[in-house]
């Protein structure tokens, strides 16, 4: 039964990844691209959370902690980059 | 032990001057004189063991790997020498004192004079060669400090350099040498080197270790064809000429063949280099020396004739010939420091050193004169004074060789011709500053003070003494000397004045009145020597040091034209040149291994990264898109570190990643906003051959290394890690405790790195644009309240996930490293949201301080096992009881750990803190409405 669940939300999952990966190579415009950025990072929470599912292991959980804790910090540098040039004021 | 402190007194006495202070000049010359007399009292201490037979030594194992040992010892041999460096050291201090200009650096000079000294003297005592060496290099240098001490005139700086690049070739090859000589005796010690000789001597590389060395010596001791610095050497303070030319520099040379000469010497290519290269040196130093204008000139050529003097009789390798050149580097060092503080006295009180400009000095400079007439007489191997005794001990001893079979004659009358030129330049100096006319114009000069005149005064007299009393007075020391030199063989020494009408006396007689002739023809001769170019090993060097220069400036413009990419491309290919070789046998680049499976994780990790990859080349011109793309790259790198179980190794990347990140949009704002221009196809299609190379080879490395098995270490660390360092994360143990020491070198170069970006960053201002690429201006709201609230509700939960993931970091994975990253994102993230005046009001710490004391943590942690006797960075640990907690394991190496957050949460912000904080001060104002 797990096993089926894990099969599709994989399935669904590298999708929603090939979506992003379009976005981030057709853009047009950098929020597009850097959107599409972020949206990759939440994915790959997804997959690493699956992956450890998968081996019952609870090793990786923290790697999933990090990227939900910082991934977005990467993406709100740039963010304030295109607001206002200098990231820290 | 007093000769180990014998040594020590001069060496680190040289600091005792920069110590003292300016006081005045007569204390400093006080002070400076401290270390060589308590240096001699030291060595008088040692002297009773070596006349009673025994042979002083002091050893402390240094290096004992590389056969380098504190080894000291005081044989005959050293001790003349010993005493001449400190004796004439004396001297020349208390003679500089009066010599140096007022306002010069004094102190600096004498620091400069003890280091000399102390390193001379290391030669002289080590009884390893390879310490001897490392003195060797030292007085190298304490003589290139010396002679350029004038460093504003550019004689100085040249003569410096010369000297210095003649001698340390010399220091080379002596090396090699050296290193040859160990390896043929298994020893380094000179005593088992100078037990050895008949080993060496059998060596089938006997001929290329005497090669070695004796270019090392006679470059150090001006033998002809590399005499050619120490006629520049004089550009020096004529202090330091006294003291080179005497006792210490020149003398190193001639001191290594004497010791050496058990070792190495009793062949006929050792006897016929050194005297054929010595009788060269003796002829062609003298013949100079009549032609020259220069006082000093006059002596520094003088200087390489006596030393060719004293490499012939080395040469010659009799027993009395060895007495006689032990003998005369006595009595040269005597008369030829007299000479140079009479040379330097002259140009002190007259202003100059040019013989066509001086005369008549003798009526006022009667001391003056006294002292130069007699040093003179002395090298001019007149009776009564020291000089004649070993000029007659020279003469029989080339009488008596069979060295050179039917030519020995023709090899005697040569040195008469020496011996006749000497006297001759003698005459010329002496006749041309104290006698004839004088200038017209000559303001009236005088003797100088009584002071300064005492140490010429001093060792005027005593070479007229040894040549009255030799027996009493060099007889003893030369013996001895001899001893240590050539065992039992020493002859019993009969020094004296008259022998009675023989074969040596009638050449003698014969070579001062020809030397008269010389000395009145002189000008005639001169001016014949005119007439031929003068053709000086000199110009040589000095081209050959221009071409050199060219050489290399041109292959650095080549290496280093300033393009980043050129610089890139060189590295990329030289690597793919060296591993390209390995890789050649391409039909065995697959390992016995095969292939592993491939799944759809795999797969899509693959495309991800590759996407990335080439995205971000495609995209380089729009540099944030491109950076959008290498972002995709190391968040599909730590996807595959997941994917291979390295849990450890994700967090980091990720965390990285991040910080990165920061790091390039804070230098993003200050690049050109403008992307480059196109550039051309041809370099595209340049770059795109060397990185597919550079991928190519890297992939088929990969390929081949894992299609294979390898032997790996990581077996030893997993059994190892939790009895040998009590923690069950493998990686994490690996870093704190197994390769502790390479941590330890990471944090401080982290830290060095840091504080560097620190100090560059402190007082730049930068052009800062006001809108973006685009041109649109700059959002007015600096500070977003979501953003805000969202850093300070995350910062409590991101310290505390840093903490646990610090605790449990030496068993699962963690560990300083990575929480010290998490750390420092979450503190940078109230930057970001806060700005750099908030969030610094609220957290006053200074990061400098938090990194360096993170160093200093992990230092102490390092030391601490030094208290319980165990090597640096030993580790220990323990299972403890807490209430509450329950059981609880501690290791040393967390401390250690807990130094490597801190380094890195200080290193981080330092730099990237203060790179944001550079735009606050000077931000245009365009400022926010609400």
């Amino acid at each position: 039964m797990l096993d089926t669940a894990l099969w599709i939300s994989l399935a669904l999952i590298v999708a929603a990844l090939a979506m992003n990966v379009a976005r981030l190579a057709r853009g047009p415009d950098i929020p597009d691209r850097l959107l599409a950025l972020d949206t990759i990072y939440v994915n790959s929470i997804a997959l690493i959370v699956l992956l450890g599912l998968w081996l019952n292991t609870k090793v990786y959980f923290e790697a999933a902690i990090l990227i939900a804790m910082l991934g977005f910090v990467s993406t709100m540098a740039i963010c304030r980059y295109l607001l206002r040039g200098d990231i820290i004021e | 032990m007093s000769l180990l402190w014998t040594l020590l007194a001069p060496v680190a006495g040289s600091l005792l001057p920069l110590a003292a202070g300016r006081r005045n000049r007569r204390w400093l010359t006080l002070t400076a004189l401290i270390p060589p007399l308590l240096a001699l009292l030291l060595l008088s201490l040692t002297l009773p063991e070596l006349l009673a037979g025994g042979l002083p030594r002091v050893q402390l194992s240094w290096m004992p790997a590389l056969g380098l040992d504190l080894a000291l010892r005081l044989d005959g041999l050293s001790l003349l020498f010993a005493l001449l460096i400190l004796g004439l050291g004396s001297l020349i201090i208390v003679y500089a004192g009066h010599y140096l200009h007022r306002d010069e650096p004094d102190a600096r000079f004498f620091a400069y004079l003890l280091l000399f000294m102390g390193a001379m003297l290391g030669i002289v005592l080590s009884d390893n060669l390879l310490l001897l060496w490392l003195f060797w290099e030292l007085t190298g240098l304490a003589s290139f400090l010396l002679i350029g001490f004038w460093s504003r005139l550019s004689d100085a700086r040249r003569g410096a350099r010369m000297s210095l690049v003649v001698t340390s070739t010399g220091g080379l090859a002596l090396l090699a040498g050296i290193l040859l000589i160990g390896q043929e005796v298994g020893s380094l010690a000179l005593g088992d080197v100078l037990a050895a000789g008949e080993t060496l001597r059998a060596s089938s590389r006997y001929p290329l270790i005497v090669a070695l060395v004796l270019f090392g010596a006679f470059a150090k001791s001006a033998q002809f064809p590399l005499h050619f610095w120490l006629p520049h050497a004089m550009a020096a303070p004529t202090p330091v000429s006294a003291f080179l030319h005497s006792a210490t520099m020149v003398k190193a040379g001639v001191f290594l063949l004497a010791r050496l000469t058990p070792a190495l010497g009793d062949t006929s290519l050792w006897a016929l280099s050194l005297s054929l290269i010595g009788l060269a040196t003796l002829l062609y130093g003298a013949w100079f020396a009549l032609f020259e204008r220069d006082l000093k000139g006059i002596l520094a050529f003088s200087t390489i004739s006596h030393l060719g003097l004293i490499t012939l009789l080395l040469g010659l390798g009799s027993p009395l010939a060895i007495a006689a050149a032990l003998l005369h580097i006595l009595n040269h060092a005597l008369f030829k420091a007299a000479l140079f503080m009479s040379a330097g006295i002259i140009d002190h009180q007259t202003g100059t050193r040019d013989l066509q400009r001086l005369g008549g000095l003798a009526r006022a400079m009667p001391l003056t004169a006294t002292l130069t007439l007699m040093a003179t007489a002395a090298m001019a191997g007149l009776p009564p004074f020291n000089g004649f005794l070993s000029k007659e001990l020279l003469l029989a001893a080339t009488l008596d060789s069979r060295l050179f079979g039917g030519l020995g004659a023709a090899v005697t009358l040569l040195v008469g011709l020496a011996a006749l030129l000497s006297v001759g330049y003698s005459l010329r100096l002496a006749v041309g500053v104290f006698f004839g006319a004088g200038r017209p114009d000559e303001p009236a000069t005088h003797d100088p003070s009584r002071s300064m005149l005492a140490p010429g005064l001093l060792l005027a007299a005593l070479c007229l003494l040894i040549g009255l009393l030799p027996m009493t007075l060099a007889a003893p020391l030369v013996t001895l000397a001899s001893r240590a030199v050539q065992g039992s063989a020493t002859p019993t020494l009969d020094l004296a004045l008259w022998h009675g009408p023989s074969l040596p006396l009638a050449i003698s007689v014969v070579a001062v009145l020809g030397g008269l002739v010389a000395a009145l023809r002189q000008p005639q001769l001169a001016r014949i020597v005119a007439l031929f170019p003068r053709r000086d090993a000199r110009w040589l060097f000095e081209a050959g040091v221009i071409r050199l220069t060219k050489a290399s400036l041109w292959l650095t413009l080549r290496l280093e034209n300033g393009s980043l990419q050129r610089y890139l491309a060189l590295l990329l290919l030289t690597a793919v040149a060296m591993a390209g070789l390995g890789l050649a046998q391409v039909e065995r680049l697959t390992g016995e291994r095969g292939v592993q499976p491939l799944d759809g994780m795999l797969v899509l990790g693959a495309a991800l990264m590759v996407f990335g990859a080439v995205g971000s080349a495609l995209s380089h011109r729009w540099r944030l898109v491109s950076l959008l793309m290498l972002s995709v790259v190391g968040l599909s790198v730590a996807l595959t570190f997941v994917r291979f179980s390295a849990p450890d190794l994700a967090m980091t990347q990720l965390s990285v990643e991040v910080v990165s990140m920061i790091l390039l949009m804070l230098a993003l704002f200050f690049l050109p906003q403008r992307p480059p221009p196109w550039v051309s196809t041809r370099r595209i299609l340049r770059d795109l051959l060397v990185a597919g190379l550079c991928g190519l080879v890297v992939a088929s490395l990969n390929y081949a290394l894992l299609t294979r098995e390898t032997l790996s270490i990581a077996d030893f660390f997993l059994r190892e890690s939790v009895p040998g360092g009590g923690g069950g994360n493998v990686v994490n143990v690996i870093l704190v405790d197994f390769r502790g020491f390479d941590t330890f070198g990471e944090i401080t170069v982290l830290t060095l790195a840091g504080l560097a970006t620190y100090k560059l960053l402190n007082r730049m201002k930068l052009f800062m644009p006001a809108g973006n690429v685009e041109g649109i201006h700059w959002s007015r709201h600096r500070h977003p309240l979501i953003l805000a609230v969202i850093a300070q509700i995350l910062l409590p939960l991101a310290l505390l996930v840093s903490a646990y993931i610090f605790l449990r970091g030496h068993n699962q994975p963690g560990g300083g490293f990575i929480a010290g990253l998490i750390t420092a994102v979450a503190l940078l993230l109230q930057y970001l949201a806060r700005g750099y005046d908030w969030t610094r009001q609220r957290l006053p710490l200074s990061y400098p301080l938090v990194a360096v004391s993170g160093l200093a943590l992990a230092t102490a942690t390092g030391l601490a096992s030094w208290l319980f006797g165990y090597p640096f960075l030993t580790s220990t640990f323990g299972h403890f009881q807490l209430p509450l907690i329950g059981e609880l394991e501690l290791a040393s190496a967390l401390l250690f750990d807990l130094g490597v957050y801190l380094a890195v949460v200080g290193a981080t912000l330092m730099i990237l803190v203060n790179l944001g904080r550079v735009t606050t001060v000077h931000r245009p104002s365009i400022e926010e409405e609400n």
